[in-house]
């Protein structure tokens, strides 16, 4: 037991490669084998990981569950992994996400092995992102997330659909999708990759805590160039690699392919974690490693957010594909996250930033839910009407009223309705922006609104209207395990709605410590 | 006397191809399995010298010396250390694998283990010698069996021309170097070719300015350095697919190496005066390199212009003369072989059962060979320095070394990663995803077992590297230290 | 002067050739037709022999001059004769089976003849008995490259030979005539003494100089004196063309080296650069017209001429690394030369044809055969682990050592050349294919014998070169 306990970081981030572990030795005809054992090896991280919240003590700062040992040692770089408030939160959120993914997953049919392997990969990569606490150990973990989900999306995405590129020549659109999503990554991650290896080159280590204290302070000038000068540029470079991730108007246009091509379980895990990445590598890196540059830049770091939330509930709005409507939406969810991150960094230590650092972390959480959620529901109806065009729905809550209920609980989550997870997310972040950011928060109020617009087009394209009659007959009513995939959200929802405190104040503690 | 496990190590390959040689050429089986046992044999011998080493003492290890030519001063003198150490285990993994996915040579298998073996017996040689003579003697015993290797079982379109432009290329090189290393041992007056001796000879500075473009170049032409990489990517698409592994896994670290060897350590002030001229050269090597791989359709083209990249990489490690710099072109080194070995044990395959190699008129391999498929995505996650494979471990460091010694070559060099990504992700989506098409959907069929273990063995290896890189930086570290202590700094 | 045992122990070698060739002429008269073909095994077994009964007759580490001054008692006259009397063991072995040549014990008799006449040439130390030895060895060359005399292309070799030969010959005596004149003396160690007492202008040296390295230049086959080369070898029978290129070649070495360390230590500058002028020509000539030739034997003249080439790096050089890697280089060249003459022997009398086609698809023929045709190019091209490699790095090592650096890259540049089309030769050995070619060369037993020996040579050569360098070491030695 004191093993588990001492080790639970290590345990948590490595039982989900012991699972695809398992999976691979098993017979890849047994399909349903496959399935149920992978479903139930990842409750196991999610276990871990609720021991983990349980033993957490909330009261304490800095980081906890530290572990250490050596990885690189020839460039001062350690397997050191640690957990505060946000990174619990993450972890918790990815672990939880992650069975009920597995469990939307039932219905792929095809290499379901090879699937169940990349996911437990995919579930090692992000965690790993959020558990580091070593700069390059950090940047293997964020690379490493993309291959899985490249071919989660490359092979498992939809089928349909083509693509023109250059030339004329017409590929996949799920080839088009990964590809992109695979070369924007890797290409933001680039000046990340250089960045990070000029502060490793310059401070000698890649120990976070050690970092954050010798790279500010550093105030010699470098390569000949003045230091605020090289800062800056490491700044854009880590900034520039997170905002796509997040992704920030204008680095965004590889989410609706990506969301749109993969297959349901695919968007849900990348709505509901992988853009956390992003922001979470802003709280954890951005913050702390480039104070004054945040302060600096977060005038427009913050219109870029704004820029999102506009856009990002316009193009929303626009949209036919009622899955591109939804991963436009996370454009728009996710600029809040980065709103308030912007005014956090612009001032920094205040109380308003603290709140609204709280109400992004939060919002991060929340969104993982309401989008996995969305992504799954969406999921649900495609895979009985083989459509996810809004103009062949309507009228379909006489036939399907459980999974009417739903959506529109999920919706309304989503849009911020009082009462469910996402309204006090979005509020705090409101309440702590408005004192920084006026002008902005006031253009934000406008996203919201739109926000409503797209999410109600949503449900009434889909239920209300008159009934597309071709569907009377043809589709059936969510089946039992889809409702057990989407109960624990919609709990949870509920839960952070109507009592947030017991998340929130994990989650406080940590953003005070940011500065 | 300790026992001579070196030696052993490089006359195991000899003679094991002499005595193949005197099975009658008939017995094609018996010839098949004798070399893979001399294959297993070097293998575990390497291995087992890898990992008794011993990090905490340092320095040379394993250490023979015998009289040569005491006239001249010539000794048979072998060590190991550090730098060397993972590409002698690198040799032994790649003629174990070349061997095992050679099973099908039918044409004289008997002359192309035997050759195969001689190449492999002066590769070890180059890189244990510790006499400059004795490198020289080996360094050319690995180049001339190449010429035939490829010329007769290499691919019939361009074998000829080929191998004729890739021998003379090496041995231009070779003879050019071997006249600095003879002006080496006159200058210093010191009647010995021994690197241990001649490192302590203090020449002058002048006289090592004026020799180290000869020495270095001359060696550095076979590790593809631009603009002598020319003769490779025609080397490597002509090779017989075991002789490509070799190629570009092992020899083309014969010239990196001896690079560093001769060059660097023995010219210490002419590298530093040159280098920083030359990392422009690598510059091109490497980005220039990814430029043109990506542009190729033809498969084969494709790896082998991405191997000139890479090499450029390595090369742009020696350069920076300090020390993440040299660590990181070290493992690269070690990390490049396995990884361009299996991307040609891949192509091989592909190519036997497709027999074209031409990028748009293959696909849907995937559905046939599983397992080369996920071998070569797991080669490709290493050749764009995914994190997680050895590439990582082993470039991560040389872009930090170039970041200490020129940031801007570092920025301008980065851009090959994504360059790298974007055509490793084409070929992965075209050739083994994808439908596959009309011609090859009937008679194309899985890999044997053989090839499945190599390919296993050498993918094993890139990931071992990468998840745990103590297994092989510390020792790397202790050769740069001993390099670094001849350019003058620790 | 009284005859003693002790004087004869310094010409033992020469006693027992001549009295090897006294054994075949006899032998020839009474024994049957038909087992003419053993005198072979009799010449060659007996050049081994005479190898072994020679060791009593190592000379001390002093040179000591015998028969009057006529003949030098020294390492370097000592190795060279052993090396004449291997290659003639060697060439035997080859003629054997050589159509109208094997069953001849005439020609066995010249052979040794002329072996006898370039053991006299290294030992020479009289400008007369250089004369004498130089045409005791020539004629009957002359002789046996004419020797098939239905076949036009023989009887044309001989008779260019001849008259070639015979032209630079006198040449060369008329420069021998005028050192005499100028000295007074034709004792080569006496000259230099006396040229240097005469004070004589430079020109009459340099004239004098000249002429007689028109001679030498004739054996050794150096440019502008190799024209004769090519026809001669291509038009000889094999075995001869492979003993002229080898041991007469190296006799011509053996003079130059000794007359002109003796006698013009003085003017070295002089005719340094006249060698080194004649060295760079000679290989860079030699390996040009190489890559053009469609014969195989055409193809070894012009490389053998390069060859001379770069042994005559060693000699510019000029230091006693320099002669000794001259030495070394010669020893090794010729067996890998024999090697190489000796398989275009037997695959020229299988099948009929000295053309590179009739070399496609040989590995498939007999691997064993190209694999010893591999070993010798590969050594002739410089290739470790084999002689070849070990002689050119010694000629280069002692350019580098005199500083002639640019010699030194000269002949690395040449040695690139030469690779080009051995390398080319073995590709159509391994690579190409022909009709019939699965039909095998047979091997005779003594060619199979003389292969697997000079192959063995090459590797020795090649891997543990210390005493044999040594050797050449020692022998250089008795030149200063």
């Amino acid at each position: 037991m004191d093993f588990i306990l001492e080790h639970l970081l290590t345990l948590i981030l490595f039982t989900p490669v012991l699972a695809a572990a398992v999976v691979f030795i098993l017979p890849r005809e047994e399909e349903n084998l496959i399935r149920w054992v992978s479903f139930l090896l990842s409750f196991i991280p999610f276990a871990l990981s609720i021991a983990l919240w349980l033993q957490f003590d909330a009261s304490k700062s800095g980081f906890q569950f530290e572990e250490k040992a050596i990885w690189y040692a020839a460039i001062n770089s350690s397997y050191h992994v640690g957990v505060d408030g946000v990174s619990l939160t993450m972890v918790l959120l990815t672990t939880l996400l992650t069975p009920l993914s597995i469990l939307a997953s039932f219905t792929i049919r095809d290499r379901v092995k090879s699937y169940m392997i990349l996911f437990f990969l995919l579930e090692m990569g992000m965690l790993g992102v959020f558990l580091s606490l070593d700069l390059l150990l950090f940047f293997v973990f964020w690379e490493f997330g993309l291959v899985p989900m490249y071919f989660l999306i490359n092979q498992w995405g939809s089928e349909k659909g083509e693509r023109e590129i250059w030339g004329g020549r017409k590929i996949p659109a799920r080839q088009y999708a990964s590809f992109k999503f695979m070369v924007y990554t890797m290409a933001g991650s680039l000046g990340l990759l250089l960045a990070i290896q000029m502060l490793g080159v310059v401070s000698g280590t890649f120990d976070m805590p050690t970092l954050f204290e010798r790279w500010t302070s550093l105030d010699q000038s470098l390569f000949g160039l003045p230091i605020s000068t090289v800062k800056s540029i490491a700044f854009w470079a880590f900034a520039i690699a997170f905002a796509l991730k997040v992704p920030v108007w204008p680095f965004h246009t590889w989410l609706p392919d990506a969301h749109t091509e993969a297959p349901t379980a695919g968007s849900m895990i990348l709505a509901g974690v992988l853009l956390k990445l992003g922001a979470y590598g802003f709280l954890r890196l951005v913050l702390p490693l480039y104070p004054v540059e945040a302060h600096l830049y977060a005038g427009a770091l913050g219109f870029l957010a704004v820029m999102a939330i506009i856009f990002g509930a316009l193009a929303s709005y626009g949209q036919d594909d009622f899955k591109r409507l939804v991963a436009y939406s996370s454009v728009n969810h996710m600029g809040f996250v980065v709103l308030g991150i912007a005014a956090a960094g612009f001032a920094a230590g205040t109380e308003n930033a603290i709140i609204a650092l709280n109400g992004a972390v939060l919002q991060m959480f929340n969104h993982g839910l309401s989008a996995a959620g969305m992504f799954f529901l969406v999921g649900v109806i495609y895979e009985r009407a083989h459509t996810r065009n809004l103009n062949d729905f309507g009228g379909l809550f006489p036939l399907i009223p459980v999974y009417g209920g739903v959506l529109i609980f999920t919706s309304m989550a989503s849009l911020g309705l009082p009462g469910l997870g996402g309204f006090v997310s979005e509020f705090l972040v409101v309440r702590g922006v408005w004192p920084i950011f006026t002008l902005y928060t006031a253009l934000a109020m406008i996203g919201l609104f739109f926000t409503g617009a797209y999410v109600l087009k949503a449900i009434k394209q889909v239920l209300h209207g008159p009934l597309n009659e071709r569907w009377t007959g043809h589709i059936s009513e969510i089946n039992a395990r889809e409702l057990f995939v989407i109960a624990p959200l919609m709990v949870l929802m509920l839960w952070i709605g109507v009592w947030p405190a017991w998340i929130l104040e994990v989650i406080n503690r940590a953003v005070s410590m940011l500065f | 006397m300790q026992f001579p496990i070196l030696s052993l190590i490089v006359f195991t390959p000899l003679v094991a191809g002499l005595l193949i040689l005197l099975i009658p050429a008939e017995r094609k089986n018996e010839v098949r399995v004798a070399a893979i046992a001399a294959g297993a044999i070097a293998l575990i011998l390497s291995t087992w010298v890898y990992f008794s080493y011993d990090i905490a003492a340092g320095g040379y290890q394993f250490v023979e010396k015998y009289t040569w030519l005491p006239a001249l001063g010539i000794s048979y003198h072998v060590g190991l250390d550090g730098m060397n150490a993972p590409l002698v285990l690198l040799t032994g993994v790649v003629m174990f694998t070349g061997v095992l996915i050679s099973w099908g040579i039918d044409d004289r298998p008997r002359e192309f283990f035997a050759f195969l073996f001689i190449l492999a017996t002066g590769v070890f040689g180059v890189f244990v010698a510790l006499d400059l003579f004795m490198l020289f003697f080996f360094y050319e015993i690995a180049v001339f069996p190449m010429y035939l290797l490829i010329s007769i079982w290499g691919w019939q379109v361009t074998r000829e021309y080929a191998a004729m432009k890739l021998t003379l290329y090496l041995f231009v090189g070779s003879v050019i170097a071997l006249v600095g290393a003879l002006a080496m041992y006159f200058t210093s007056g010191l009647n010995t070719f021994d690197m241990l001796a001649l490192e302590q000879a203090g020449f002058s500075a002048a006289f090592q300015r004026f020799w180290f473009p000869f020495v270095f170049f001359g060696f550095a032409v076979l590790g593809g350095i631009f603009p002598f990489h020319n003769w490779s990517p025609d080397g490597h698409v002509a090779a017989p697919t075991a002789v490509s592994m070799f190629h570009a896994g092992v020899l083309m670290k014969l010239g990196a190496f001896a690079a560093l060897r001769v060059g660097i350590m023995l010219l210490p002030e002419g590298a530093k005066v040159h280098l920083p001229w030359i990392i422009l050269l690598t510059l091109v090597n490497v980005v220039y390199g990814a430029f043109i791989a990506s542009v190729q359709n033809d498969f084969k083209y494709v790896i082998g212009f991405s191997s000139v990249s890479h090499m450029g990489l390595v090369a742009m490690g020696f350069a920076t003369l300090n020390r993440e710099g040299l660590l990181g072109a070290g493992v690269q080194m070690f990390s490049h072989g396995v990884m361009t070995a299996l991307f040609f044990a891949v192509v091989g395959m592909v190519y036997d059962q497709a027999h074209t190699r031409e990028i748009p008129r293959l696909g849907g391999f995937r559905k046939v060979m599983p397992i080369v498929a996920v071998a070569f995505i797991i080669g490709g996650l290493v050749s764009m320095g995914m994190p997680g494979f050895s590439g990582f471990i082993a470039e991560f460091p040389i872009f930090m070394g170039v970041w200490r010694a020129y940031p801007w070559v570092a920025i301008v060099a980065a851009i090959s990663i994504v360059i790298t990504a974007s055509y490793i992700i084409r070929i992965v989506g075209k050739v083994f995803f994808g439908e596959m098409p009309e011609e090859f959907a009937h008679h194309v069929h899985d890999v044997s077992v053989l090839d499945k273990v190599a390919l296993v063995v050498l993918s094993a290896i890139l990931i071992v590297v990468g998840v745990y890189p103590q297994i092989m930086v510390p020792l790397v570290e202790t050769g740069v230290n001993n390099v670094l202590r001849l350019l003058g700094g620790v | 002067m009284s005859l003693n045992l002790s004087m004869f122990i310094p010409i033992l070698p020469e006693l027992l050739l001549l009295l090897l060739g006294l054994v075949v002429l006899f032998l020839e008269l009474f024994l049957p037709k038909q087992a003419h073909r053993n005198l072979g095994w009799v010449t060659a077994i007996g050049s081994g022999l005479i190898i072994l009964l020679s060791i009593p007759a190592m000379p001390g580490a002093q040179a000591e001059f015998v028969w009057g001054g006529m003949l030098r008692y020294d390492w370097l006259s000592f190795t060279f004769k052993m090396l004449f009397l291997f290659a003639a063991g060697i060439t035997a072995l080859f003629s054997m089976n050589e159509p109208h040549l094997g069953r001849r014990g005439d020609f066995y008799l010249l052979m040794l003849a002329s072996t006898l006449g370039m053991m006299f040439m290294a030992s020479a130390a009289d400008l007369v008995m250089l004369y004498l030895a130089i045409e005791t060895t020539s004629i009957p060359l002359y002789i046996l490259a004419g020797f098939l005399v239905h076949d036009v292309r023989s009887t044309e070799s001989g008779f260019k030979y001849l008259l070639f030969g015979a032209m630079t010959s006198a040449i060369m005596l008329y420069g021998f005539s005028l050192l005499f004149g100028f000295s007074g003396t034709t004792d080569i160690y006496q000259l230099a003494v006396s040229l240097r007492q005469g004070a004589l202008p430079l020109l009459s040296i340099v004239g004098s100089i000249v002429l007689i390295l028109i001679g030498f230049g004739f054996k050794v086959s150096a440019v502008p004196l190799h024209f004769w080369a090519p026809d001669v070898y291509h038009g000889a029978p094999t075995p001869v063309a492979g003993f002229l290129s080898t041991a007469s070649k190296a006799a011509g070495f053996s003079v130059l080296l000794r007359v002109f360390l003796a006698v013009f230590p003085e003017v070295t500058l002089v005719w340094g650069s006249i060698l080194a002028a004649i060295s760079v020509a000679t290989m860079t000539l030699g390996n040009l017209v190489a890559l053009a030739q469609q014969n195989i034997k055409r193809l070894l003249a012009y490389s053998s001429i390069a060859h001379a080439g770069y042994a005559l790096i060693g000699l510019v050089s000029l230091s006693s690394l320099g002669i000794a890697s001259v030495v070394f280089y010669l020893i090794i060249y010729l067996v890998t030369n024999l090697a190489a003459f000796g398989i275009v022997s037997i695959v020229g009398s299988q099948l009929g044809s000295d053309e590179m086609k009739a070399y496609y698809g040989l590995s498939r023929r007999s691997p064993g055969v190209a694999l010893a045709l591999m070993v010798a190019l590969l050594s002739l091209a410089g290739m470790p682990p084999l002689g070849g490699f070990i002689a050119k790095f010694m000629v280069f090592a002692a350019a580098v050592r005199s500083d002639l650096i640019w010699l030194a890259f000269a002949g690395v540049l040449n040695s690139i050349v030469g690779l080009y089309y051995y390398l080319t030769v073995l590709k159509y050995v391994y690579l190409y294919r022909a009709e019939g070619d699965e039909s095998p060369v047979s091997i005779s037993r003594p060619s199979r014998l003389a292969i697997v020996v000079l192959t063995f040579c090459i590797i020795l050569l090649g891997t543990l070169f210390a005493p044999w360098f040594g050797w050449a070491q020692t022998a250089a030695a008795a030149m200063f």
